[in-house]
């Protein structure tokens, strides 16, 4: 994370004049940056973002415990997703392993459909077209995506175990599902972690789609705060009130990942498996 | 480590907001005039409808579960600290409770969105709905209506040192405001091409830059505008003809033809008896319009 | 298929709204995550802290929650812009996040010999970066480049459900035209399937002429 510029290609060690000049630009740059968010923070007051009537609605215990419940509800949605992408993504992993190449195939259409299609489509199409409430429409079009993603996530982990590690289990005598599940799985799995947890971001984040198909969550109880012309419509109020917890919930499940990543990395159990990067190699993956 | 740094900043900033958990009672203050002294509608305990499957249940639960909207005040709206709905569509759904032998004060509100009532009523997760639902025969294929209780159309909302906009012929090169991609939206795009769109996510919005300068009208039905002109009578006003016919109907299931005809008669007898006028008077009739006659219902056969 | 036929203007409309959203945005998020991804390398501290605080808070942020704030906030703040430019803004800061990482680690990859040995040359610093560095990391930017702008390309649908012209938007008129609910996706996805195998090909056809071989 703290990569430093000294260890890249593009400076030597700076000298005394260097270090002396960079001082000069780090104190430019301050001022800038400084004057930046002073601009800001004077446009708030000048637009009247701090009035007591646009914040005394916070004060309110009906207001809080809305915005808890939408929470909540928040969570709630994002637990029932990760759990069934996961299951979902391993199922469609052990599809697109599968030996019988009609399930391979059907396995890999269902992986790369989903993860050419928004996931915002998706979750629209299931709620508008197929008639399902809010919350199923939403966990639905989630674990779709999430799903698919994680499938080829979980596939790349179990091939980037080492060959040899398969063919010492075939030559015990276990079977198929032995190998997968005892000696495959297990390294690939714990390999895999960061970039699963990474995965599991990724659906938190998208959990606020829901605000648009009207679940109530989060930001949907934002909104009708918001959107209130008694309260003088506080929307930057309640973007200064949301946001810090939605971006502090994913930091820490980001935070979580890289933790994770950093401790396999160290961790003799995972020898005989290359940690694929987290970047995406192929040209329809699931960034988002 | 910066990442721990901030991260702890942000942990810090939770914990704030819950520890603020210990709020005030009650809600904030609201502006406008206070909602007029609501009608009481007395309860019909003797009512009976066994052969409406909708009311059976009900009756069996205890309470009725009604479809509504929240978002537009004195028609419908929810108050965001209490949860408590208020409005003239909320109004007309307590009296249709009372006649159908139901308590008003235990009816189960639920927000509903436009698009997915039919799909609420087809599946029973409400008994009826009532929040600007117009009737037209695209609807009536998949679910029944009863009413009209209230016939809308399309209008102007102005403020009220507006004199130049009396109605949609007016407003070449003004600015104008409605929801986007709504059928308001469209109409004023296709038959009144000189008018500068603007489209916003929500009403509200809509309202508020019409309060500070930034449109010269919001255009939508006009018990919409009705319910905003009441929240601030002395500032905005609705102007001009309805330019479009909207009538608004209670959905119920479409196969419910008895509880369709009893909210007809319930309809009926509320009209006469006044409590529809009170209604109108202590809801959008805040806004300084006299309460119209209430059209007449569509008492369509079953099908 | 008579929804597509009879509405052809509404979903070609549609779809180069899609397409330009698109387009602007990627260039936003280009330039954006080219400057950011300077600063997080720059040897001045304040810099890299800014270009640190950016990435981390943007990759973080639901892009809902980032469109709502932009969309429904900025204008209470005083700033009226047309919906398309805020939701470009919105998406394109929002990407400029991911390029930034993108290329950021291509940099990285760059061997620190290779540095050295242009210095040791004699090169200057525009030389080095221009010459030396920055040809090598393109090469293994292409690809992630690529797929982070069709993840780009794929939110801007939620720029539709924000009322801004779009693909996905147009599902709400032809709703109301009472046209075959199915059908109309069915075209929608086509329509986002069109630009994303676009941008994938384009991108396919970089790689073969200036990736590295691997």
């Amino acid at each position: 994370m703290t990569q430093t510029a000294a260890a890249s290609a593009l400076y030597d060690i700076p000298g005394p004049r260097t270090r002396k000049r960079h001082f000069v630009y780090g104190i430019v740059s301050t001022a800038v940056i400084i004057a930046l968010v002073g601009w800001i923070i004077y446009l708030l007051v000048e637009t009247e973002q701090f009035t007591s009537a646009k914040w005394t609605p916070f004060e309110y215990k009906g207001i809080q415990e809305l915005l808890l419940r939408g929470l909540g509800n928040t969570l709630k949605a994002f637990a029932y997703a990760a759990v069934l992408s996961l299951a979902l993504g391993a199922v469609l992993a052990v599809g697109r392993l599968s030996e019988h190449r009609a399930v391979r195939w059907l396995a890999t259409l269902v992986v790369e459909f989903f993860r050419a299609m928004p996931v915002l489509v998706m979750i629209f199409f299931i709620f508008v077209a197929l008639k399902v409430q809010p919350l199923p429409a939403l966990v639905a079009g989630l674990t779709l995506y999430n799903g698919s993603v994680l499938a080829e996530v979980f596939r790349t982990g179990i091939n980037s175990v080492d060959r040899g590690q398969r063919e010492a289990a075939y030559a015990l005598g276990m079977r198929k599902t032995q190998v997968m599940t005892f000696v495959l799985a297990p390294q690939a799995v714990r390999a895999m972690l960061p970039t699963i947890i990474s995965q599991l971001v990724v659906a938190l984040k998208d959990t606020s789609l829901g605000y648009l198909i009207t679940y109530e969550e989060f930001l949907h109880a934002g909104k009708l705060i918001a959107s209130n012309l008694d309260y003088d419509l506080p929307f930057i109020p309640v973007v200064m009130v949301i946001s810090p917890i939605y971006i502090g919930m994913c930091m820490l499940l980001s935070w979580f990942a890289t933790w994770v990543a950093k401790r396999e990395r160290r961790s003799p159990k995972t020898e005989a498996v290359e940690v694929a990067p987290a970047e995406p190699g192929t040209l329809l993956p699931g960034v988002k | 480590m910066r990442t721990r740094r901030l991260l702890a900043a942000c942990a810090g900033l939770l914990l704030a907001v819950l520890a603020a958990g210990c709020g005030k009672e009650g809600s904030p203050p609201v502006k406008g005039p206070k909602p007029g002294q609501l009608p009481v509608y007395k309860v019909d305990t003797a009512f009976r409808l066994p052969e409406s499957k909708t009311w059976t249940k009900a009756k069996k639960r205890g309470y009725l579960r009604v479809g509504a909207k929240e978002d537009q005040p004195y028609l419908g709206e929810k108050d965001p600290a209490t949860g408590i709905y208020s409005g003239f569509d909320i109004e007309i759904a307590r009296m249709m409770s009372a006649s159908l032998g139901f308590d008003p004060k235990t009816i189960h509100f639920k927000t509903i969105a436009s698009a997915n009532r039919e799909t609420a009523l087809q599946n029973g997760q409400i008994d009826y709905y009532v929040g600007t639902y117009t009737i037209n025969d695209m609807r009536k294929k998949l679910v029944g209506f009863a009413g009209p209780y209230f016939m809308a159309g399309q209008s102007l909302l102005v403020r009220t040192d507006e004199h130049d906009i009396n109605g949609p012929q007016d407003l070449a090169g003004r600015t104008v405001c409605s929801a986007a991609g709504s059928t308001p939206y469209q109409r004023i795009a296709a038959d009144y091409p000189k008018a500068i769109l603007v489209a916003y996510d929500t009403y509200s919005i809509c309202v508020d830059n019409l309060l500070t300068y930034q449109v010269d009208a919001v255009t939508t039905d006009d018990a919409i505008l009705l319910g905003f002109a009441a929240k601030a009578p002395k500032e905005l006003k609705v102007v001009g003809k309805p330019f479009s016919e909207e009538p608004y109907g209670i959905g119920v299931q479409r196969s419910d033809n008895a509880l369709r005809f009893a909210l007809n008669d319930a309809l009926e007898a509320n009209e006469k008896n006044g409590n529809w006028k009170k209604a109108f008077e202590a809801t959008l009739g805040l806004s300084g319009v006299p309460a119209p006659t209430p059209p007449p219902i569509d008492r369509y056969p079953a099908t | 298929m008579d929804v597509l036929t009879e509405n052809f203007s509404l979903y070609g409309k549609g779809f180069l709204g899609t397409l330009e959203l698109t387009v602007y945005a990627s260039i936003l998020a280009l330039v954006l995550g080219l400057v950011m991804a300077s600063f997080r390398v720059a040897p001045v501290g304040s810099l890299r802290v800014f270009g640190t605080v950016w990435v981390m808070v943007l990759r973080n942020t639901p892009l809902t929650l980032l469109f709502f704030a932009v969309l429904l906030g900025l204008p209470r703040f005083g700033l009226v812009l047309p919906f398309k430019v805020f939701a470009i803004l919105a998406l394109g800061c929002y990407t400029s996040a991911f390029i930034c990482e993108v290329l950021r680690s291509g940099i990285n990859t760059v061997p620190q010999g290779q540095g050295e040995a242009a210095r040791s040359l004699g090169m200057t610093f525009g030389q080095t970066l221009g010459n030396v560095v920055l040809p090598q990391a393109f090469r293994s930017v292409i690809p992630p480049v690529g797929s982070t702008l069709i993840a780009l390309a794929k939110n801007s649908a939620i720029a539709g459900a924000f009322s801004v012209t779009e693909l996905l938007g147009t599902y709400k008129t032809l709703n109301e035209l009472g046209y075959s609910i199915i059908w109309t996706f069915v075209w929608i996805a086509v329509g986002y399937l069109i630009i994303t195998l676009s941008i994938s090909a384009l991108f396919n056809v970089l790689e073969k002429r200036y990736g590295v071989a691997r």
